[in-house]
């Protein structure tokens, strides 16, 4: 019991950073139409601006300034980059992004080193908040938790019940009408770049200190980011809270309780002392297989609901 | 018979090519590199009949490439162990083909149900999949060290034994050719044409009554068919293969390889192929970033030259298709561009691997070799100075750039006039 509620607790938290990141990506997305695969990279650049900031002034600054900075970089990247590339069609969108990928993986080699940095929790959160049948529950991940919730109300409010919202609402479904308006389409997806990239990067300086900030974080988180708006239905907010939440405690379970698929393979006619790839498939644990499960999730999504939990339309 | 050859001419300048090709370059490791680029050539290929000819955006080609790569090493140590009967070598590309074209037509099933943004992300899902499966199913992937086999196996027709690096070139470069010319033709096939359409007007190729579902999951067969048939020419080369040749990283080379040749055409991916493999073997050990200019250029591509290499030259063809002397006019606006974009990228590449070398935590001492040259990092004027080089060139550039954009306006007005007279 302990353990399933500090899993369901752990992954929730990892849920929650799953759909800080995707959020801004599924906005963008439905925006645009554009998949910027770079967008994990915009979290891992949020974790290490975050080092370096926090190494000078603190982390608190770091928590502001980080996301700042990456929004910028974001906003650039749409007004210098993606508007120029447009003209050439979606294959040539994505394949910008996935250029930028890589040229961001290796610039933070190149500038903060290829090992770990050693980005710690702040030590006024370094502490055990309180604790919980048997098990210590650590402030920090505590304030995790109650960042994200507010990121993610905040961020409902903001599309669903302000002018502003309601301008990047019209600008997704009808861009022509909102221009004819007198609003600046361009200029409104560009800020919509920034703001998601900006949310990553919140996700990179909360979560870098957790998760490990290395220059491999990028291309480990990408992927799974992937997988939960396509699950979430691409372009769908609602979506992408359940799809994260659900890979974030599957995940996590997979690996905390380690269930052995033993059973399974002997039922399915593979006999307990197998040799060869039988006994790969007998020694099998739901935590060595945890890695793949969004992925085998993604596919039979598509298989069976190819648009996705929420999703309006056929992807 | 003249007629043939005439119209075949390119294959049989291909083939001669391949063939005499060792006899210049004849040191081992130029024979290793040029059977790797042959290797690419196919795959690069392969790829493109996704990319370029099916509009099919694959993150994860790789997956058909490594997986025909581990059936045929293990083909070659049963073989060995006299578990399996015999089976000639130099066929064993086409076991390997067999095997991409198994698990092209399993997974392009599930994943050419979509296209574009959706069948990426597919793609880059079953990528994942599998290089996370080499570390499940040990046995048969054997993790990260992969597996080995010994390619001088069974009876010895004519004395090829395969023990030799100039054999497996050879046995390479027969099977490249074989591939293009097959390549090739299936893009004049109606198949390569529909391909084409459900590319261009998927709306409209369904309307004429085609299933642009059956369309695309053809063309990803057939593709990873090649891939597979690259694949085990890759098993073959190394006697080796790891899930480094099934993953993410490789899939995003053949990418980057392709569309920097041309995805527009069909001897982009033949450059882009030959070329990247050439930079990658020579660049690779010069500089510890050389992805970091690998992807800039990557992305100077796709702001710049979408069309690829292939692109930028066949612009060239009505030119020499009209007169071949007008080419004579862009020569020294070419020329002027080229070294002031050098003297440029020479500045920025010094500031580049300098900042690199500060910042790495492995490098000794503080003097770097650049360009010959020995650099005290710790002094500020080598900074100033190879700045000042950049910045020299970046102006350079803006004189020389707009200098060709005129030439190169003067002579389409020229050969639009001769086209009309």
């Amino acid at each position: 019991m302990n353990a399933l509620i500090f899993s369901i607790f752990n992954g929730t938290l990892y849920g929650l950073l799953l759909f800080m990141i995707s959020s801004g990506l599924t906005l963008i997305f439905s925006m645009m139409g554009v998949l910027n695969l770079a967008h994990s990279s915009l979290f891992m650049l949020g974790a290490y601006f975050a080092y370096s900031i926090s190494t000078v002034v603190g982390f608190w600054p770091a928590l502001i300034f980080a996301p700042l900075i990456v929004g910028v970089i974001g906003a650039l990247i749409e007004r210098y980059g993606l508007r120029r590339v447009h003209k050439y069609g979606h294959v040539a969108e994505l394949l910008f992004t996935f250029g930028l990928f890589y040229v961001f993986e290796d610039l933070v080699q190149m500038v903060w080193g290829k090992v770990p940095l050693p980005y710690k929790i702040p030590e006024s959160l370094n502490f055990a908040l309180f604790t919980w049948m048997g098990l210590e529950y650590s402030a920090y991940r505590v304030f995790m938790v109650l960042i994200s919730l507010g990121i993610m109300v905040a961020l409902y409010w903001l599309i669903a019940r302000t002018r502003v919202g309601l301008i990047i609402q019209g600008s997704l479904t009808h861009p022509h009408m909102v221009a004819a308006l007198g609003h600046n389409v361009p200029r409104v997806f560009m800020m919509t770049f920034g703001f998601g990239s900006a949310l990553a990067a919140v996700a990179g300086v909360l979560g870098g200190n957790v998760l490990g900030t290395e220059p491999a974080m990028a291309a480990q988180l990408g992927p799974i980011i992937f997988v939960v708006i396509v699950i979430g239905g691409l372009g769908s907010l609602g979506g992408a809270v359940i799809a994260s939440l659900a890979i974030g405690i599957l995940t996590n379970m997979a690996i905390s309780y380690d269930i052995s698929f033993k059973t399974f393979f002997v039922a399915l006619g593979v006999s307990p002392d197998a040799v060869g790839v039988g006994q790969d498939l007998i020694a099998t644990t739901s935590g060595s297989i945890a890695p793949i499960l969004p992925y085998l999730l993604l596919v039979l999504m598509l298989i069976f609901r190819p648009r996705g939990l929420f999703g309006t339309r056929d992807a | 018979m003249i007629q043939l050859l005439k119209k075949n001419s390119i294959w049989i300048l291909a083939g001669f090519v391949i063939l005499v090709l060792p006899l210049v370059f004849s040191s081992g490791f130029a024979i290793s590199l040029m059977g790797l680029m042959g290797i690419m050539v196919i795959f690069a290929l392969a790829y493109n009949m996704l990319l370029g000819q099916g509009g099919m955006l694959s993150f994860g080609h790789a997956v058909y490439f490594g997986l025909a790569g581990y059936f045929t090493i293990h083909f070659i140590n049963l073989m060995s162990e006299g578990a399996i009967g015999y089976f000639p070598v130099s066929l064993l590309p086409l076991f390997g083909g067999l095997v991409g074209l198994f698990f092209g037509v399993l997974i392009g099933f599930v994943s050419t149900r979509r296209a574009g943004t959706i069948f990426a992300l597919i793609s880059l899902g079953f990528v994942e999949m599998m290089t996370a499966l080499a570390f499940i199913l040990i046995t048969f992937f054997n993790g990260e060290e992969g597996i080995q086999a010994d390619r001088w196996v069974g009876p010895e027709p004519l004395g090829i034994t395969f023990g030799s690096g100039i054999q497996v070139y050879y046995l390479i470069g027969v099977w490249c050719l074989i591939a293009m010319i097959a390549m090739y033709a299936l893009t004049k096939t109606p198949f390569g044409r529909m391909s084409n359409a459900v590319r261009d007007n998927p709306e409209r190729a369904q309307f004429v009554g085609y299933s642009t579902q059956r369309v695309r999951w053809m063309a990803f067969a057939l593709s990873s068919f090649f891939a597979g048939l690259a694949g085990a020419l890759y098993a073959l080369h190394f006697e080796h293969i790891g899930y480094e040749a099934a993953g993410l990283e490789l899939s995003g080379e053949i990418l980057l390889a392709t569309y920097m040749g041309g995805a527009g055409h069909f001897l982009g991916p033949i450059v882009g192929a030959i070329l990247f493999t050439f930079l990658k073997g020579v660049l690779s050990d010069l500089s510890s970033v050389w992805y970091l200019y690998l992807g800039t250029v990557f992305l100077l591509t796709i702001l710049f030259a979408p069309t690829g290499i292939a692109g930028l030259i066949l612009r060239h063809e009505p030119i020499w298709k009209t007169d071949v002397r007008l080419l004579g006019k862009m020569v020294l606006p070419y020329l002027g561009a080229l070294i002031t974009l050098l003297i440029a990228t020479g500045g920025i590449i010094a500031l580049i691997e300098m900042i690199n070398f500060v910042a790495d935590e492995y490098s000794q001492g503080s003097i770097l070799s650049i360009y010959g040259i020995a650099v005290e990092t710790t002094s500020f004027i080598p900074w100033l100075a190879f700045g000042f080089i950049a910045l020299i060139g970046i102006g350079l550039c803006r004189l020389t750039f707009p200098f060709v954009t005129r030439n190169w306006d003067a002579i389409m007005d020229t050969v639009k006039e001769r086209m009309l007279r």
